[in-house]
């Protein structure tokens, strides 16, 4: 495995870390309109995410920052390509990140309904969106001999990418109730785990469809054991829902993420984003990935760096780790 | 295509736009990070009330700053490759990599830990909240340190090899990058900058309040912390200031003759205060100088000869081939100015104040003031009279401006001063835009952006407004009895917690 292989699988890693982890805080966001019944509920939805997500966000940049190190061909094709809907989704970032941290700067009821829309609707969009950016990278799009893209904005939105996004945003919608059902006590936990039983399995259909179609255009044996693992670890995470073990329905729909993740790198591999105008045109490990040099570097910083963030964010999971209510909510903001 | 619509232009406006937004609130977070830990500091090692009530006071604006400075950030994490592809795949070997480290390293830790110490107050233990917010600090600075290398690559690259087949350039030594004289430099600029932001910001609103009376203890212990960081952090740029003068001397003889509208070298050269001139035929019409002070800044005496525009032109012609190697120079020369002149007239009226409000020393014993009252205004012997007193603190209220401004044009100057490079002396701004991003693409984001930030400036500064005027909280119960275990005390099992959203 040369290094250029090896930071394959470390973006695949920084964008599976990011999916999990920032799936379900989306699905957190998503479920405020779909499972709060009221605003003392939204704010307990909110909270359990609260201290975590801007941390879940950083694996992101770090995707970002890693492809732009690691595969500059793939980061410039990539978000040159992706122009507008990359812009969607950044404006939503931003967006979402302001409405977190000024939502209970002011007590009017407006303000803070505002900024809850807002969370929705910018939770909404971005999971969606990621599902039909993937689609298309690992569909392929039209990429010219200069490695840039030559096609439209419209052409991102094919059916197959556009059932990608739906798949992701089933599947953090689905992250998220179980996530909520581990998170929270009362009755919001219990309707959580209600409405867990609803979204999962329509979120099994459109995972199944989705990645049967992908095996069926590039998969192979090993994508093959991606997708059974990815939709049976979804329906066991199903079952561990309904038998209230909401600590193995969460690690479950994780590791659905996990397995769909790793199922679309692998039908990728060694491409890193393919041409449909000329196979010599695609962009692939080798033809997009920076110098020995700095691939070397980037893999020393990646072996300490990484372990390490995931010692002390799951140090924080772990300060957090008291289920929270209603009761827990202060009338007063601060 | 018409000029000012030409996707350069559109996409340099774009990043000159959301950059230096983004710069607005950077060099807030750096100094108030640290200020707010050191204040936490105090506080756990003295358990004064007074500090405990300012580091919720400066922690609240803290953080209503670094929301925005982070969610403006994501936006600098892409935008190299939405609108500077070509750019990216020519640099992206070099430049890339602190990119990645300031991700990997710098953010994970800011932002992992920022929940953890808003979050924490009542599930971590005194000392280890206070570690979080340290660790806040260090990762601002960090990210600042891996950011810096970047553009200082871009200033002056080093440490790399032009690869002809690839097209690009290749990193050959990471750690010259990491620590090139450029680099420490701007560094070392920057964050006294970034000091000296922070602490005309902490001068200006203990201002506003001991004008008013209100909040006395609290606002008197910050408006001493922050006159001392004004004055460290001031001096400091001061001196960090000339020596990457110096060091833009002899890199970048053309960004510093347009820093001085200096159109042909002359020996031993003038400092120019104003200057007014004909660009096109290259040379001033009224210019007001100090003679040999330029001299004196680019090589530390007032004899040597210090190159002009034209001549570095020519010899820059001579290097790289045909084409014009000015940036805008106008620009430059007004940028330099802005930069100094508001920056140094912060320091002024920091280390005034710092002098008028000085407890003991030279003071007469009659002016002494105890911990709850406004400090007297002392010039020598007496108190200024209440009308000057008033213009005092208005003043040091307005400063708190004046860094923004400072900073703002400091990177104007540093980055346009360096066109029509992006990376200097390999890479031009006209050859790194995005081919395949169409004009509509460029014209709806830099619209989309402009707009959102907008907005997203009046709100915060609302926001800031009604923080600071309602001033430092009344401490409750459960502020004074932090939780001695991790996870926070099972007798609170029920109690609500804390901070929520």
């Amino acid at each position: 495995m040369e290094l250029h292989d090896v930071w394959f699988v470390l973006i695949a890693v920084l964008w599976t870390g990011y999916f999990f982890l920032e799936g379900f805080d989306f699905g957190v966001g998503v479920l405020t309109k779909l499972l709060a019944r009221n605003r003392p509920e939204k704010r307990v939805l909110i909270n359990t995410i609260g201290p975590v997500w801007d941390g879940n966000e950083v694996w992101l940049l770090s995707a970002g920052g890693a492809t732009f190190a690691a595969f500059p061909e793939w980061y410039a094709t990539l978000f040159s390509g992706f122009y507008l809907p990359l812009l969607l989704i950044l404006v939503c970032l931003i967006v979402r990140g302001v409405a977190f941290e000024y939502r209970v700067k002011r007590p009017e009821e407006n303000w803070q309904r505002n900024w809850e829309t807002a969370i929705f609707w910018t939770s909404l969009i971005p999971a969606f969106l990621w599902g039909v950016a993937f689609g298309n990278i690992v569909h392929g799009v039209k990429i010219d001999q200069e490695f840039n893209y030559a096609g439209g904005v419209l052409d991102l939105l094919n059916p197959y990418a556009l059932l990608g996004g739906l798949v992701t945003l089933a599947l953090f919608t689905f992250h998220g109730t179980v996530f909520v059902g581990l998170k929270t006590v009362g009755e919001i936990r219990e309707r959580a785990r209600k409405l867990a039983l609803r979204v999962g399995p329509v979120t099994a259909l459109l995972a199944l469809a989705f990645l049967l179609w992908t095996q069926s255009d590039r998969g192979d044996g090993a994508s093959l054991v991606a997708v059974i693992a990815a939709v049976a670890s979804l329906v066991v995470a199903l079952v561990a829902a309904r038998a209230r073990r909401e600590g193995w329905a969460f690690a479950l729909s994780g590791l659905t993420i996990v397995a769909t993740v790793a199922m679309l790198f692998l039908t990728l591999f060694p491409n890193v984003m393919p041409s449909t105008l000329n196979p010599d045109w695609s962009l692939t490990v080798t033809n997009a990935s920076s110098s020995p040099y700095t691939l070397k570097i980037m893999t020393w910083c990646a072996a300490i760096a990484t372990p390490v963030v995931m010692v002390y964010q799951g140090w924080t999971y772990w300060v957090f780790r008291k289920r929270i209510g209603t009761q827990h909510i202060a009338e007063t903001v601060h | 295509m018409d000029l000012a619509l030409a996707p350069e232009t559109l996409a340099r406006w774009q990043f000159g736009i959301t950059t230096v937004y983004h710069f607005l609130f950077v060099p807030l977070t750096i100094s108030l990070a640290a200020l707010t830990a050191g204040l936490e500091t105090a506080w756990v090692r003295t358990e004064k009330e007074k500090y405990l009530r300012a580091t919720k006071f400066w922690g609240k604006l803290f953080l209503i700053n670094i929301a925005m400075g982070v969610v403006t950030g994501i936006v600098q994490e892409f935008q190299f490759g939405m609108n500077w592809s070509d750019y990216s795949r020519f640099v992206g070997d070099v430049f890339g990599a602190p990119l990645a480290f300031e991700a990997l390293i710098a953010f994970f830790f800011e932002s992992t830990f920022i929940g953890l110490w808003i979050f924490g107050w009542d599930k971590l233990p005194k000392k280890i909240h206070l570690a979080c917010i340290w660790m806040v600090s260090i990762g601002t600075l960090l990210s600042a340190y891996f950011i810096l290398a970047a553009n200082s690559w871009m200033q002056h690259p080093v440490g790399y090899r032009i690869n002809e087949e690839k097209g690009r350039a290749e990193l050959t030594d990471f750690w010259l990058v990491l620590t090139q004289n450029t680099t420490l430099n701007q560094v070392f600029h920057s964050f006294s900058a970034a000091f000296l932001t922070g602490g005309a910001f902490m001068v200006g609103i203990a201002a506003f309040h001991l004008l008013r009376k209100k909040h006395i203890p609290v606002m008197r212990t910050s408006l001493r912390l922050g006159l001392v960081t004004v004055a460290v952090g001031g001096l400091l740029t001061a001196v960090s200031g000339d020596t990457l003068g110096k060091v833009m001397y002899e890199q970048q003889p053309m960004k510093m003759a347009a820093a001085e509208a200096l159109w042909d070298g002359e020996k031993p050269a003038p400092f120019s205060v104003f200057a007014y001139g004909d660009v096109d035929k290259g040379h001033n019409k009224v210019a007001l100088e100090i003679p040999g002070l330029l001299s004196f800044l680019a090589h530390s005496d007032f004899e040597s000869y210090v190159p002009g525009i034209n001549d570095t032109n020519k010899a820059l012609q001579e290097k790289f081939g045909p084409g014009d190697y000015k940036p805008i120079v106008p620009v430059a020369y007004w940028g330099f100015r802005w930069m100094i002149g508001f920056g140094m007239a912060s320091l002024a009226i920091g280390l005034l104040g710092l002098w008028l409000t000085r407890k003991k020393f030279l003071l007469p014993a009659a002016w002494r003031t105890g911990e709850d009252e406004v400090p007297h205004l002392v010039l020598f012997r007496k108190p200024l009279r209440p009308r000057l007193t008033r213009l005092y603190w208005l003043v040091a209220v307005w400063t708190m401006a004046f860094p923004l401004i400072a900073n703002s044009w400091g990177w104007i100057f540093t980055e346009m001063g360096r066109q029509p490079w992006v990376v200097y002396g390999l890479f031009q701004t006209r050859d790194a835009v995005s081919p395949g991003v169409s004009q509509a693409e460029v014209i709806t984001s830099l619209i989309v952006f402009t707009t959102l930030y907008a907005i997203l400036a009046v709100i915060e500064v609302k926001l800031l407004v009604k923080y600071v005027k309602a001033g430092p909280p009344e401490l409750t119960e459960a502020d004074l009895n932090p939780p001695t275990k991790i996870g926070g005390d099972s007798r609170d099992a029920d109690k609500p917690m804390a901070f929520s959203y």
